[in-house]
Parts: structure tokens; C-alpha cells; sequence
């Protein structure tokens, strides 16, 4: 369990003796050290690319920056995108709540299986991602014919991508719920199934209020992947700019037509998605532990007040 | 509630969940690969293996595995220090550093690809300054590398954080009372619990690289024997018409995600029990 | 979760978004490859127009464009291309051969699709030249400069670009010009035109080796579609020259109507017109002043200006793309051997 003494007052502002601090800690110099090392390597392979990008955005000004995103074709893209991320991410939230509850409630045989399988998609390359959709659903592929033959369309058309984006967003909502769900046990569950709730009840109004940061952890972290995949739909898009692209499609569109400055600026938005992305998970780390730590506190408190018996 | 199917379904909603699970799992995941091991095995087994066995591919492996390997090393040196530093440090912009640290997650693969070529081409921001040394990252296993290290960091540094969060203070003051200066506790008290979560971020990182395309296709310039990946080559027998021969790299691809996905898992489970014994 | 809520607005945002997909008049998909964007992005504008004077019907035309054999594989998978306008003649024919209506046995396209227009279905054609910086530093003039040591050259690969395949074989045709039947002589020169280029990458397209070359600013020399190079030149003034080799080859990008799908589509007639469209003198003056060669005597007396003249070899001297394909591109053949001698 976390101490509670806090490492991150630094020595003497918080009354303990030095000794403790030095036991604890590392030498200013080495600390120092560390920060810059880290720092150095964040501003090298992070904080450069990033720029790159926003560099690229701006090359023409701000005036051309903004005129992109009144072109048509880019708002069709932005509209793919957001139509792909609204119904790949309820749908893997649903299955992740529902592969969740399974694996940590209850022991089964094929467990160990059933979380290798969840976790498959994380390190499958995207290209494999999308080529095993073409080779199912093309017209060559195992359902082709039948589906030729109802006039279905499912690769080269929206279904498809949303298939294709939904096999790598796949495990992310799982894999917050799962290891949060296995720490946090099942007892407080089980009592309420003894007073009584029925299965959703007990979903409801113990499990959901629980889990609630990681459910959102993993909803967020499966849309900025969902709106950023750029390998699997490339297999199954029949890239028509206005028709067919997702914004990663269309800045790859954009950028091979030699539309540099549009295609960066396509990239910067989704960029700066990815930085809400992380404010909004940066936030909920935040009220996560502002809530432990607070809990700890009135644990504390109680613990002191509490009269010696 | 059946007393006699144990512990295990006390509480409700078993086959719900377990059912809808495995459908989706079925639907998304395993039809979509039985599809992939079928085109495989329709080919034959002679085709099979000629092609995953051509020279050029198994370049491509030494490059997809080995290089992804030597990406996770770095990023386990260089993502421990970061986990640790944001656990156990305090300086401003710490919380901003940590924020960032999921850059590479969240941006989209192209565009971390085609930002990183822009970076590091002969005439561009950092490349210029290399190249006159001599140093040449843009189209070779080096910008590969580099491309790998950006997209596998988070890993590690999001497996290791928590558990360096959870140490107690307490057995180090004890190693200190005993007389242990600062290094001698870091090796021998705080280190060891750390490894299996260090492990499994490296394995985690690991994994990501392997199966990368986006964002190295671009910086690597699919040089043949050098720089090629093995997800490029699948694409490149689908553009010669050879379905059967990108199943087939694809599978094999497959299988070694599989191998490297549980060495992974179970390494979790060993960290795991470590962490609950501390 | 507010679940009703989120299931709501996600039918909504369905629901709107295939709503403005919906096309009420006539549309035709040309699947066509990289370097036709301008080209088209024209002519289908004017064919609409003209369409519409003529019938009084409203067709739009939406492309699709990528490298040659990627766009062949997409319509052989489902893409419901009504025509294909690609690189080379092979991809078309792996339509034929290789796609599939859904019914064993049905093909897409019938055996005899080149010779249902003229030209061989090549309403344009095209040669392969060189672009290099401005003042020409290296002072490059023909194929003999590109295998010289100090010369640094970008061309895309063969094994995924159909661009790159003519190049290979431009080069192969200038070395048996000057080798005459000596194979390893030629091998041997074409292997040092690529030693130069490997250590650039290949990139995976056409349009990949031109970025690399103009934006990347990487190598001397850029082997590249005559169009491409009338292109960037139009695009950036005097940064660049094109150079013309004294032998090259006569690219000739066919087209077709993709005939499972016109006719499931019901559009067989303006797909057919729209290919017709090209070789009119409206639809080949298009073609004149987006670089490619128009095959219309008129108007390439018309563009005389635009295009040097050169000795052209052609496909058949290879004996057509079949025989090329096993000879020099598919696995193992001559392009992975030289590679292979290359980097051991």
C-alpha cells in the first residue's frame, strides 16, 4: 500500500527528520541528472515531432490554416471519422464492461485464454488488422459470393472500416476494467447480492460508481485510437477523397497531392485531439487520487479521533 | 442461485457476459483469423514456406524482431527513469511530462510517421545537423529504431509507474538503518520487485513495434535487407497480387504475437503475485 | 451511463452522415493511380458538363487513386469501380484474371478489354524522364549518368509501383541499346543506376519518390513519369529541369469499363461514354495540358512543344507484360536478383 509519507515534499518542508529523507531519496545531484536525461529524451522523440507537425500546419498562415477546414472533402473526412469513432467505441465500451465482469467475477476454465485473446489485437500489426476483414468479406473471400449474391456491401464501404477500426480499439476498454475490477474485488458485490439486488442493480449502483475512471480511461484512450488508425482502414477503404476517407486517409490524400500545409493542419487537429485526449485522462488521474488520497485522509482523521478502547 | 456450482457463480450475469464476450470475440477477432489461417493453408504448404522463408522476408524479420527489440531495451532504460522521476519526484512540469507521456499512443500513426520523416531527412530540422557528422537516420535501421522508441515508450513507463507508486518507504529506512548506503538499496530492496513490471513494459513495448506501420513505413525507406518491416512486406505481395503469400507472412506474424502475448501475461501474473506478497 | 442518451446520439450521427451520402443523380467511380489526380480531377468536371448538355442527365465522377497495383487489387476484392484507369496493362488483365463477380467462373472483365478502344485502351501515353535540381549540378544527361558514382538517384520501387516498373525497364531498353544482346552487361549497368538509388530507399510509389526528391530534397536526379516532371515543374518554376534521355520507353496506361459492375450498376452507357470522352479533342486537349501525351494527331501537333522527341521502346519489345512481369519483376527474378547481389 502507498506510504504516507510523501516523497514529493522536498527535504524540510515537511518536518520529518533528514535522515529519513536521505534514506529515501537520492542525492540532489542525481536528481537532477535524472530530470534532465528525461527531459532531454522527451524534447528529442516527443516534444520535436509535434512541432514538426504544427510547423507544417502554419507554413502558409493561419488564414490558410483555418480556410482548410471549410473545404469539403475535409469535413467529410472529419464527419467519417466521428461516425466511425460513435459506433466503434460504445460498441467495444459494452463488450469491454461484458468481458470485465466475466473474467474478474467468476473462475472458469479457459480464462487465461479468453485475456490472451482480448489483448490479440494490441499486437497484431494494423495491416493484418485489415487484411483479415478483406479476406473474410471481399468478394473473393469466404462470404463474398453470399454477400455479392444480397448485394451487401461491406468492404470498400463504412461497414467495413468500422470493422476494421473496431478489431484494434478492441481491448482497450477491457484492459483498464480488468486489472482495476481485480483489485478492487468483488465483496462489496457479493453483499449486495445478500440484501438483495438483482444482477443489474448491483451493476449499477456499486460496480459503475467503482469503476467509473477507469470505464472513462478506457473510453477515451479507445476513440483517440479509433480516430487515429490509419493501417487497417487503408486495407479496406476504397480511399475516394469526399467519399470514403477517415482523416488519417485524407491526410495521407492531402499530403501524396503535395498539399503539404492542408494535410499537416489535418494532422495538427487530430493532434490536438490526442493532447484533449490526454488532458481529459490527465484529469481523471487527477480526481482519481484526489478522491484516494482524500479517502485516505478521512481514514486518518477517523483513526485518530476514534477513542481508545 | 445453484448451491452447487461452487463459489464461481455467486454472483449474477455469468452467461450473460460470458456469452456476449464471446460472440463479439468470435465475430471481431477469431472468424476474421480462422479467414486468415484458411488463405494460409489453401496455398499449400510448399507456397507457405517458400515464402516466409524468402531472403527478403526473413530480412524483414531480423529488422520487425530485432530491431523492436533493441527499441524496447531503450525504452525500458529510458521509461524507467521517467516512471520513476514522476513517482518520486517533484519539479515543475512534472505533471505536464506525465501527461505527454502518452503522446505517442494517442497520435495517429501517420501522422507520427510522416512528422518523424519530416524530422530526420538529410536536409530537414534535426537531420541537417546530423548529417554532416556522418550520421544518416532517415532511411536507415537507425530512423527505424528511432520511429520504434517513439511508439513503444508509454508502455513502460505506464507499467512501471504504479508499482513504484506503491512502494513503501519503510524497507528502505530499514535497509538504511542497517547500513546500506543509497545504491546498495536501490539494487537490493527497491530493484527486484520492480522487474516483472519492467519486464512486462519492455514486452509490451515490444509487441507494439513488431507489428507497426505507419509510422515507420515512411522514415524507413523500405530499403530491401536493411530497412524493410515485415507488416510492408505483406502489403507488398497483396500490390502483386499474392493473397495467399500476405496470409501467410501475416499469420506468421500472427504466431509470434501469440508467443510474445503470453510470455506477457504470464509475466503479468508472476508481477502480480510479487506485488500482493510486498 | 446515460446509455438511451449515448444510443441516440449514435443513431443520429449514423443516420445524418449516410443521409449526406446518399447521391440522387448518377455517379460513376474511376479507380485510377497516382499521378492522374490533376488529369482527372479536370476531365470529370467537363464530362459532367458535357454530359449534361448532351443528355441532360447529372453525373458526377469520384476517384480513387493510389499506387497502379494496390487500386487493381481493390477492384479485384469488391471496390465497385464502374472503369479502371491504370498504370499498366498487367494490372488490368489481373482484373481479368483474377477478380471475381461473387459466381465461379464469371469474370469482371472480358479477355479482349484492350482492344474494345483505341490505342490499345490508351487514350494517353506517357515516357519516363529525368527531373534534377536547377543549373543541373551534375550535369546529367542521359541514362549513362545515373549508374555514375557521385550520383545520387530517387526511383520508386518496382515490386509495388507500377511508375517504377516502366522506369526499370527505360533503363533496361537504354542498356540494350548500348550493349546490344551482352545480358550481363546490361544487368550489370542497371544494377548501378539502383546501387545509386538504395541508399535513398524505394520508395512505394510513384508520387512517395517524387515527395522524397522535392519536399525530403533527397538525391540528384528523380527517374520519374514525364507528367509528374512537367508537373513539379509547373509547380515550382525553375527549382527543377526536366532532362530527356536519349532513350526511354512508351508508357501506354490503358483504361476499361469494368463490366460486372456497369451493368449491376446500370451505367454502362456513360461509363462507356465517359472513356470515349478522352480520346475526343475536348477530352485530349485535357490530357495535353495536364503533361500527358495525347495520341490524337491533332492535338499532338498541337502540343508538339511540350514533349521531346525520343526513341521509344515499347512494351512488346519485352514481349508484352506477362513475359516482363515473370522476367524481370515477379519473386526471384531479375529485380530481386540484382537486389540481392546488391546487399550481400
Amino acid at each position: 500500500m502507498a506510504s504516507f509519507i510523501d516523497f514529493r515534499n522536498p527535504p524540510g518542508s515537511d518536518r520529518r527528520a533528514d535522515f529519513q529523507i536521505k534514506a529515501t531519496s537520492e542525492p540532489l545531484w542525481v536528481r537532477r541528472l535524472l530530470i534532465a536525461t528525461v527531459l532531454g529524451f522527451f524534447a528529442i522523440f516527443l516534444a520535436l515531432p509535434l512541432l514538426v507537425v504544427f510547423e507544417g500546419a502554419l507554413a502558409k498562415g493561419w488564414g490558410a490554416f483555418f480556410g482548410y477546414f471549410t473545404d469539403r472533402a475535409i469535413l467529410h473526412s472529419i464527419q467519417m471519422t466521428l461516425i466511425i469513432a460513435a459506433i466503434t467505441v460504445p460498441a467495444n465500451a459494452v463488450f469491454g464492461i461484458a468481458a470485465a465482469w466475466a473474467i474478474t467475477r467468476f473462475r472458469f476454465a479457459g480464462r487465461a485464454i479468453l485475456l490472451a485473446l482480448i489483448d490479440l489485437p494490441l499486437w497484431v500489426s494494423p495491416v493484418i488488422g485489415g487484411l483479415i476483414y478483406v479476406l473474410l468479406y471481399g468478394r473473393r473471400g469466404y462470404f463474398g459470393p453470399w454477400l455479392q449474391a444480397h448485394d451487401i456491401k461491406i468492404i470498400f464501404a463504412l461497414p467495413g472500416m468500422v470493422m476494421a477500426t473496431t478489431f484494434v480499439t478492441f481491448p482497450f476498454v477491457a484492459r483498464s476494467l480488468i486489472p482495476l475490477m481485480q483489485a478492487q474485488g468483488c465483496e462489496e458485490e457479493e453483499a449486495a447480492l445478500t440484501l438483495g439486488a438483482n444482477g443489474f442493480q448491483i451493476f449499477r449502483r456499486i460496480t459503475l460508481p467503482k469503476i467509473r475512471w477507469g470505464l472513462f480511461y478506457g473510453l477515451i484512450l479507445c476513440n483517440a485510437r479509433a480516430m487515429g488508425e490509419f493501417g487497417a482502414v487503408c486495407v479496406v477503404s476504397a480511399k475516394i477523397s469526399g467519399m470514403t476517407n477517415t482523416m488519417p486517409l485524407e491526410i495521407e490524400r492531402l499530403y501524396t497531392d503535395y498539399l503539404f500545409a492542408a494535410a499537416f493542419s489535418v494532422a495538427s487537429a487530430l493532434s490536438l485531439l490526442a493532447l484533449i485526449t490526454l488532458g481529459l485522462k490527465t484529469l481523471a488521474e487527477w480526481e482519481n487520487r484526489r478522491q484516494f488520497e482524500a479517502g485516505q485522509r478521512a481514514l486518518l482523521e477517523q483513526t485518530i479521533e476514534a477513542p481508545s478502547s | 442461485m445453484s448451491r452447487q456450482s461452487k463459489k464461481r457463480h455467486i454472483l449474477p450475469g455469468f452467461h450473460p457476459s460470458l456469452g456476449w464476450t464471446v460472440i463479439w470475440l468470435t465475430l471481431i477477432v477469431l472468424l476474421p483469423l480462422a479467414a486468415l489461417i484458411g488463405k494460409t493453408a489453401s496455398g499449400g504448404w510448399e507456397h507457405f514456406w517458400v515464402t516466409v522463408t524468402d531472403p527478403q522476408v526473413v530480412a524483414t524479420y531480423r529488422v520487425s524482431f530485432g530491431i523492436s527489440l533493441i527499441a524496447a531495451l531503450i525504452n525500458g532504460f529510458f521509461g524507467f527513469l521517467a516512471a520513476w522521476i514522476f513517482a518520486r519526484y517533484e519539479f515543475p512540469g512534472r505533471r505536464l511530462l506525465e501527461a505527454a507521456t502518452d503522446l505517442p499512443f494517442a497520435l495517429p500513426t501517420a501522422v507520427a510517421g510522416i512528422a518523424l520523416t519530416a524530422l530526420y531527412s538529410p536536409n530537414e530540422w534535426l537531420g541537417k545537423y546530423l548529417e554532416p557528422l556522418g550520421i544518416r537516420i532517415a532511411f536507415t535501421p537507425a530512423g527505424v529504431l528511432v520511429a520504434m522508441i517513439f511508439i513503444g515508450f508509454p508502455f513502460v513507463v505506464r507499467s512501471i509507474q504504479p508499482v513504484i507508486s506503491e512502494l513503501s518507504a519503510d524497507v528502505e529506512e530499514a535497509a538504511a538503518c542497517l547500513g546500506a548506503n543509497r545504491w546498495q538499496t536501490l539494487r537490493h530492496v527497491v530493484l527486484p520487485p520492480l522487474l516483472p513490471a519492467l519486464l512486462t513494459g519492455i514486452i509490451m513495448a515490444y509487441g507494439r513495434a513488431v507489428g507497426e506501420y505507419g509510422s515507420i513505413v515512411f522514415i524507413s525507406g523500405n530499403i530491401p535487407f536493411k530497412t524493410e518491416i515485415t507488416p510492408l512486406m505483406i502489403v507488398s505481395k497483396l500490390e502483386q497480387h499474392d493473397n495467399i503469400g500476405a496470409a501467410a507472412i501475416g499469420f506468421t506474424m500472427l504466431l509470434a504475437s501469440l508467443v510474445i502475448v503470453l510470455i506477457g501475461n504470464k509475466l503479468q501474473a508472476w508481477g502480480n503475485r510479487f506485488r500482493k506478497s510486498a | 451511463m446515460k446509455t438511451p442518451h449515448l444510443l441516440l446520439t449514435t443513431l443520429f450521427v449514423v443516420l445524418f452522415g449516410m443521409v449526406t451520402m446518399l447521391r440522387a443523380d448518377i455517379s460513376l467511380l474511376n479507380v485510377s493511380y497516382d499521378p492522374t489526380r490533376d488529369l482527372y480531377a479536370e476531365f470529370n468536371k467537363v464530362f459532367a458538363s458535357h454530359w449534361k448538355a448532351e443528355t441532360g442527365e447529372e453525373v458526377t465522377v469520384a476517384t480513387s487513386h493510389g499506387g497502379s497495383g494496390s487500386q487493381s487489387r481493390m477492384i479485384q476484392d469488391g471496390s465497385e469501380a464502374d472503369v479502371a484507369t491504370l498504370a499498366l496493362a498487367y494490372d488490368i488483365d489481373a482484373i481479368y484474371e483474377k477478380g471475381s463477380t461473387g459466381t465461379p467462373g464469371e469474370h469482371l472483365i472480358p479477355k479482349d478489354w484492350q482492344s474494345r478502344l483505341p490505342h490499345n485502351s490508351s487514350p494517353y501515353t506517357s515516357t519516363i524522364v529525368f527531373l534534377v535540381r536547377k543549373g543541373n549540378p551534375k550535369n546529367i544527361r542521359d541514362w549513362d549518368d545515373l549508374a555514375r558514382a557521385d550520383v545520387s538517384v530517387v526511383t520508386p520501387n518496382p515490386k509495388s509501383s507500377g511508375g517504377a516498373r516502366w522506369n526499370f525497364l527505360a533503363a533496361w531498353s537504354y542498356g540494350l541499346k548500348k550493349f546490344g544482346s551482352d545480358e550481363k552487361k546490361v544487368r550489370d549497368f542497371v544494377s548501378g543506376i539502383y546501387r545509386n538509388a538504395i541508399r535513398n530507399g524505394l520508395p512505394a510509389a510513384a508520387r512517395a519518390s517524387s515527395i522524397t526528391f522535392t519536399e525530403r530534397r533527397v538525391g540528384d536526379v528523380l527517374v520519374a513519369w514525364e507528367n509528374e516532371a512537367l508537373l513539379i515543374k509547373k509547380l515550382h518554376g525553375d527549382a527543377y529541369e526536366v532532362i530527356t534521355p536519349s532513350v526511354s520507353i512508351l508508357a501506354e496506361p490503358p483504361v476499361t469499363v469494368i463490366d460486372a459492375n456497369v451493368d449491376s450498376h446500370n451505367t454502362r452507357r456513360q461509363a462507356t461514354a465517359y472513356l470515349e470522352y478522352l480520346y475526343s479533342p475536348e477530352g485530349q486537349e485535357i490530357i495535353g495540358r495536364n503533361f500527358f501525351r495525347p495520341v490524337d494527331p491533332s492535338a499532338q501537333a498541337k502540343f508538339a512543344g511540350q514533349f521531346k522527341g525520343l526513341d521509344l521502346a515499347t512494351i512488346a519489345d519485352f514481349g508484352g507484360w506477362a513475359k516482363a512481369q515473370k522476367t524481370f519483376f515477379s519473386d526471384r527474378a531479375i529485380f530481386d536478383q540484382i537486389i540481392r547481389e546488391m546487399m550481400r
